[in-house]
């Protein structure tokens, strides 16, 4: 790690437009440790009170930037009106990392691919232009929808994928004054610029995540297969939100986590299940729009299948979501 | 492979030794650092804490665990000069039932994860979200034991917090 100077932000102008920010230390602390974020001074924004508060908002619930994991998962209006953004938060790192960890830092972690972290492997994230070795290299926990041929990283947020499904907001405040991003453009893919992970502009702090009125309260599910069955990234993970009428889906939302640069949903497999029964071939029907066209590589091909899989799982234990085991595991 | 177009340049220190005053134990402890010294670096080598053990440094394992204002963290992910003015726990000042129910429960070997453990149970214990021996598993799933002692890891936080224990 470089050394760094070091400035505790006490209001909002004394931090936009600058860099780099440091909120829990989580991801930012780490990569530093491996040479591969340099930053030469860190603005730590943790003394920003405005952005620690969970408060309702007319048309739902704002999520403050700066409040911890933790602290997200086990409020009692997450937990009570979007306990799906609960269990998805809950399924992610350690509690120790959780309670450090921020809602703001977790949207900007960074990839987990193996070869992002060794600084000799060519990587076009880390250096552009200098290959990848993901591809023909070691990949079976890289991506299989939505890769390019510079890029076929994973984005390893759990938390993310829930508030994919959940159609939330991401409130920014820069030198141009504030924006709003919905989540499905604030995470970007790879493309011919794989060094660039979401669409935050230098300088910008987030502020806020929205969460609109529609929770989902009766029939979600967050499943997420990994590994180990707690304290690993996900291979694949999947957030369910099912509103129904009797055993008819009002609607649905299927987010997937683990498959793609960005959380990955299909509007149109959405709509297939709106009117259609909680059957298991609807579920796979679904699954199926979800996953056309992806592509495996020489270790990940089983994703695909995979994640089929688990999102007929994830949608039938939606059904009843007291057969969810702790850690977001599949029910016995 | 050109290993020169993938070594980046790195700025030469800009940051200078500060003065701090962390809060450790229920006293005061002033050190001079540099602001990239972590918490569990300030810890063990500015302070001679040296329970609070080094696993990985990288998040990864949980021996580093410590109670910041009461809630279990990772010292190895934060720095020395974010926590001026927060309360540190480290295992020199736990006295805890947990301590004696790990020496019972035979909840060690070598001994190196322990003060984690035990920072992380009692933490775990206050948080009080952890109910079933399930739950209890995936809230404690941040401390690695690499001796394999974790049954009786969670037997001995089974004994401290009572109920169900299936
Ligand atoms: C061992 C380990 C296991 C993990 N497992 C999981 C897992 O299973 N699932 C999962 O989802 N995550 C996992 N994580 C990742 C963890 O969730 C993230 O590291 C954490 O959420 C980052 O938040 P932070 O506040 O610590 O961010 P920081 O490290 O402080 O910051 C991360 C980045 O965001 C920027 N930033 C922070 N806040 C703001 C803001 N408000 N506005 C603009 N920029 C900002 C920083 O400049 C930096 O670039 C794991 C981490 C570790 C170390
Ligand atoms: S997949 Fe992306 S992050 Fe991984 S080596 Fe290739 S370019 Fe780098
Ligand atoms: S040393 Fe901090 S988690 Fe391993
Ligand atoms: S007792 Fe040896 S690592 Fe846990």
């Amino acid at each position: 790690m470089n050394n760094f100077s070091y400035q505790r932000a006490a209001t909002l102008s004394d931090v936009v437009g600058k860099s780099t920010f440091v909120a829990g230390g989580t991801n930012l602390l780490d990569l530093m440790k491996y040479n591969l974020s340099n930053a030469d001074t860190l603005i730590d924004v943790n003394a920003l009170t405005d952005f620690h508060a969970i408060e309702e908002v007319p048309d739902g619930l704002r999520l403050g930037s700066l409040a911890t994991n933790a602290d997200t998962a086990y409020d009692s209006l997450v937990e009570n009106r979007y306990p799906l953004l609960s269990k998805a938060i809950l399924a992610g790192a350690s509690a120790q990392i959780r309670n450090m960890a921020t809602n703001g830092g977790n949207l900007l972690q960074r990839t987990r691919c193996y070869y992002f972290y060794d600084a000799h492997a060519p990587c076009n994230k880390r250096v552009p232009g200098s290959g990848c070795s993901a591809i023909k290299g070691y990949n079976r926990n890289m991506a299989i929808l939505g890769t390019s041929d510079q890029c076929i990283a994973v984005y390893p947020s759990d938390m993310s994928v829930a508030l994919s499904a959940l159609d939330a907001v991401v409130n920014v405040s820069g030198l141009n004054g504030e924006r709003s991003i919905a989540f499905e453009d604030f995470h970007r893919l790879p493309g011919d610029t794989p060094e660039i992970d979401n669409n935050l502009q230098p300088g910008e702090l987030i502020t806020s995540i929205d969460l609109p009125e529609k929770t989902f309260t009766k029939n979600y599910s967050y499943l997420k297969l990994r590994d180990r069955s707690s304290y690993a990234f996900a291979l694949i993970s999947v957030a369910s939100a099912l509103e129904l009428e009797g055993d008819t889906i009002q609607e649905a939302r299927i987010a997937l986590g683990g498959v793609a640069h960005k959380p990955w949903r299909v509007k149109e497999a959405e709509q297939y299940l709106t009117g259609k029964k909680t059957d298991r071939q609807n579920f796979a029907a679904a699954a199926d729009i979800i996953l056309q066209g992806a592509v495996g590589f020489e270790h990940n091909a089983f994703k695909i299948e995979l994640a089929k899989r688990a999102i007929i799982r994830n949608c039938i234990m939606a059904l009843d979501p007291s057969t969810q085991l702790p850690g977001a595991q599949p029910s016995a | 492979m050109h290993t020169e177009t993938l070594t980046q340049t790195y700025p030469v220190t800009t940051g200078t030794l500060r003065e701090i005053t962390l809060r450790i134990n229920g006293e005061e402890r002033r050190l001079s650092v540099l602001p990239y010294v972590s918490l569990l670096d300030a810890l063990r080598e500015y302070l001679d804490l040296t329970g609070t053990k080094k696993g990985c440094d990288h998040g990864q394992c949980g021996a580093c665990t410590v109670l910041c204002d009461g809630k279990r963290i990772i010292s190895c992910l934060t720095l020395a000069v974010m926590k001026e003015g927060a309360e540190i726990t480290t295992i020199e000042g736990i006295d805890h039932p947990i301590q004696q129910a790990f020496i019972d429960h035979d909840a060690f070997q070598c001994g190196y994860c322990t003060p984690g453990q035990i920072c992380s149970a009692v933490g775990m214990l206050q948080e009080g979200k952890a109910k079933s021996r399930d739950e209890v598993k995936d809230q404690m799933s941040g401390n690695l034991c690499r001796c394999g002692a974790n049954q009786q890891i969670i037997d001995a936080i089974m004994d401290v917090k009572g109920g169900e224990n299936e």
